[in-house]
């Protein structure tokens, strides 16, 4: 009776060594794949300042770093993909003009998050509005829902592709406000490329931060307020 | 009998094609992109929508001649509710596949099965449309096996509740769409609820036609009676609800420059809307059906083919219009961008998108077609007893 229980207590003891020495390699490069396994904090909540005072008509830089940086064509025909685009305003009733870039405003509530059937739309903890590229089916009604025509389809086949910012044929994107630069702690394109300081990056949570002190001493507007959105992007002089 | 043969094969091999032309666009814009299509960043939903949308709108509304007759116990409908049935069921097979192969990533309608956000109304139209086609074929059963017959009035009854619920549903889709200002409107899910029993009706008019044509019978003129008027009252109830929609949106002042557009200004969606909506899709239609004289059977066929066509003309307006109307950003301020801004956007079909949009036809035309032929949808009256 004894030499049996034995028998099994040894089998079972090294079943679990294997088991442990085969799996632990796993473990280890999942791991090292994966890098630092912490995620965006709820902490943070990136936005943007725009001063339109500062930012002259005529002047694209912002576009084109970020066409730059995402590998965007540059094109500018109905069909195709762009992430931010100058706008060029004039008040009807005192002809006061402006110039001011327009993208994702990357909102607290975003309707592109809400209308989305399958979760490609996505609002990451610390505020960045995404599209799960490997989720989205390509329906259209994030397009349909953006107050702001932030979004593009893509309808051509791609190439020369940024490896940082992966795009695909018959799915929709945006703005992505560089996350992939934010993760490295970088600025977002638009942001370093502006030549008058136009575009301020930052943590709009941190009290300390530039922009938080900005937005507590000048004259903000949310663009389409009255939605109550509550956009990361801000403007100035608008 | 050998003709009728030879025609029926005729016949369902021109709607095979027809599906496979569907088919063929398909596999263009999945190579190529939707670049081949005339849908661009301002005009993301086209043609394929407008004919997917009238499918599956009409594919609730056909089952008001069921309802009727189930629900509310009126045997000239109840005669007629396993043809409405079969209707809705081949007409939401349509227009679900024109929706679905549109798609920028059909082949990712695994991902659109199982992952939902229940914030979203496209989400849960999956589940209504799925759960509709679902009871309808158990509402079928239920009135075509005589052991299941007892269960027919609850499983009516259940289908009645449902499509309301399913076209609520696709109204929503645009009502939900606060940011423009052609949807944003809970006058919608009521205003497609009322255009889905115009559609549906129109639709049942014209293949109830055609079936007693094919088997040489004549339709009772008591029954075409009663139907066409019903059709009337369809007609003039969905006028009504468009007119509503536009007459609240010109009463608020940000929305005249909208209406203005739609209505006036806009070239060839006022022209659809009143010379094809309108006119051709409810005065000719209603004039067809009340006129003093006119409400025979051909009046009422070419009526129900009019109605279809306004239907048509309207989505087109409704869906298509309604994007090229440029989004209102910055009221107050005229506005020019690269990407459109403060423009009307400009919408060309392609080829393509009206390949797919026919072929959701062909395959309501051949899912209809066969059913009729191998199992038993003829209306079978009982001598005519008024209700």
């Amino acid at each position: 009776m004894n030499d049996i229980d034995l028998t099994r207590r040894n089998f079972l003891k090294t079943s679990m060594g294997a088991a442990a020495v085969a799996v632990a390699p796993g473990m280890l490069l999942f791991q090292v794949a994966h890098g630092k396994s912490e995620g965006a904090s709820s902490k943070v909540r990136w936005g943007m300042l725009v001063d339109t005072t500062q930012c002259k008509t005529g002047c694209n830089d912002c576009v084109t770093a970020c066409n730059k940086e995402n590998g965007l064509s540059g094109g500018t025909l109905p069909t195709d993909s762009q992430w931010i685009r100058k706008i060029e305003i004039k008040d009807i009733s005192n002809g006061r003009e402006l110039s001011l870039p327009m993208m994702c405003q990357h909102c607290e509530h975003p309707p592109c998050v809400d209308v989305c059937p399958t979760n490609a739309s996505m609002k990451r903890a610390d505020g960045i509005v995404l599209v799960d590229k490997h989720r989205c089916i390509g329906c259209r009604y994030c397009i349909m829902a953006c107050p702001y025509k932030a979004r593009s389809f893509v309808h051509e086949p791609l190439t020369d592709q940024n490896p940082d910012v992966p795009r695909g044929k018959g799915t929709v994107e945006s703005c992505t406000l560089c996350v992939h630069r934010i993760d490295q702690g970088l600025k977002p394109a638009c942001s370093e490329a502006c030549p008058n300081k136009a575009i301020l990056f930052g943590d709009l949570n941190d009290a300390n931060s530039e922009i938080a002190q900005k937005l507590r001493s000048v004259a903000t507007t949310q663009v389409r307020a009255e939605l109550g959105l509550n956009t990361g992007i801000r403007y100035q002089g608008l | 009998m050998y003709f009728k043969n030879h025609l029926y094969w005729v016949l369902l091999a021109a709607g095979g094609l027809v599906a496979l032309a569907g088919l063929y666009a398909v596999h263009m814009m999945e190579h190529y992109g939707h670049i081949i299509s005339g849908m661009n960043n301002q005009i993301v939903w086209g043609i394929p929508h407008v004919f997917a949308i009238f499918l599956i709108v009409a594919a609730s509304g056909v089952l008001n001649v069921a309802s009727i007759g189930s629900v509310f116990g009126k045997a000239v409908y109840k005669a007629r509710a396993p043809l409405a049935s079969l209707l809705s069921i081949a007409m939401l097979a349509g227009g679900l596949t024109v929706l679905m192969l549109d798609l920028g990533r059909p082949d990712r309608i695994m991902v659109a099965a199982t992952n939902f956000n229940f914030t979203s109304v496209f989400a849960w139209n999956v589940v209504l449309y799925s759960g509709m086609f679902s009871l309808v074929v158990v509402y079928l059963w239920t009135m075509m096996e005589r052991r299941m017959n007892p269960y027919n009035k609850a499983a009516g009854l259940a289908v009645f509740v449902w499509r309301f619920v399913l076209t609520t549903g696709t109204g929503l889709i645009f009502a939900f769409l606060t940011a423009r200002q052609a949807y944003g409107s809970a006058l919608l899910p009521p205003m497609f609820i009322v255009l889905s029993f115009a559609w549906g009706l129109a639709v049942f008019h014209v293949v109830q036609t055609v079936i007693y044509n094919w088997n040489e019978k004549t339709l009772d003129p008591a029954i075409l009676n009663r139907k066409k008027n019903l059709l009337g009252v369809f007609v003039l109830g969905s006028l009504y609800m468009v007119a509503t929609y536009h007459f609240t949106n010109m009463y608020f002042a940000h929305q005249q420059s909208f209406e203005l557009f739609i209505l006036r200004d806009g070239g060839i969606y006022p022209n659809l809307f009143w010379w094809g909506y309108v006119v051709l899709g409810n005065l000719l239609p209603l004039a067809l059906i009340f006129m003093p004289g006119r409400g025979k059977t051909r009046c009422v066929m070419t009526a129900s083919l009019l109605v279809i066509l306004g239907g048509f003309a309207l989505l087109y307006v409704f869906i298509i219009g309604g994007q090229a109307f440029p989004l209102s950003i910055f009221p107050g301020y005229e506005v020019s961008s690269s990407f459109g801004d403060g423009q009307i956007a400009t919408y060309q079909p392609s080829i393509y998108e009206f390949l797919l949009g026919f072929g959701g036809l062909a395959i309501a035309f051949v899912i209809t077609t066969v059913s009729v032929r191998v199992l038993n949808f003829m209306p079978q009256d009982k001598p005519y007893i008024a209700d």
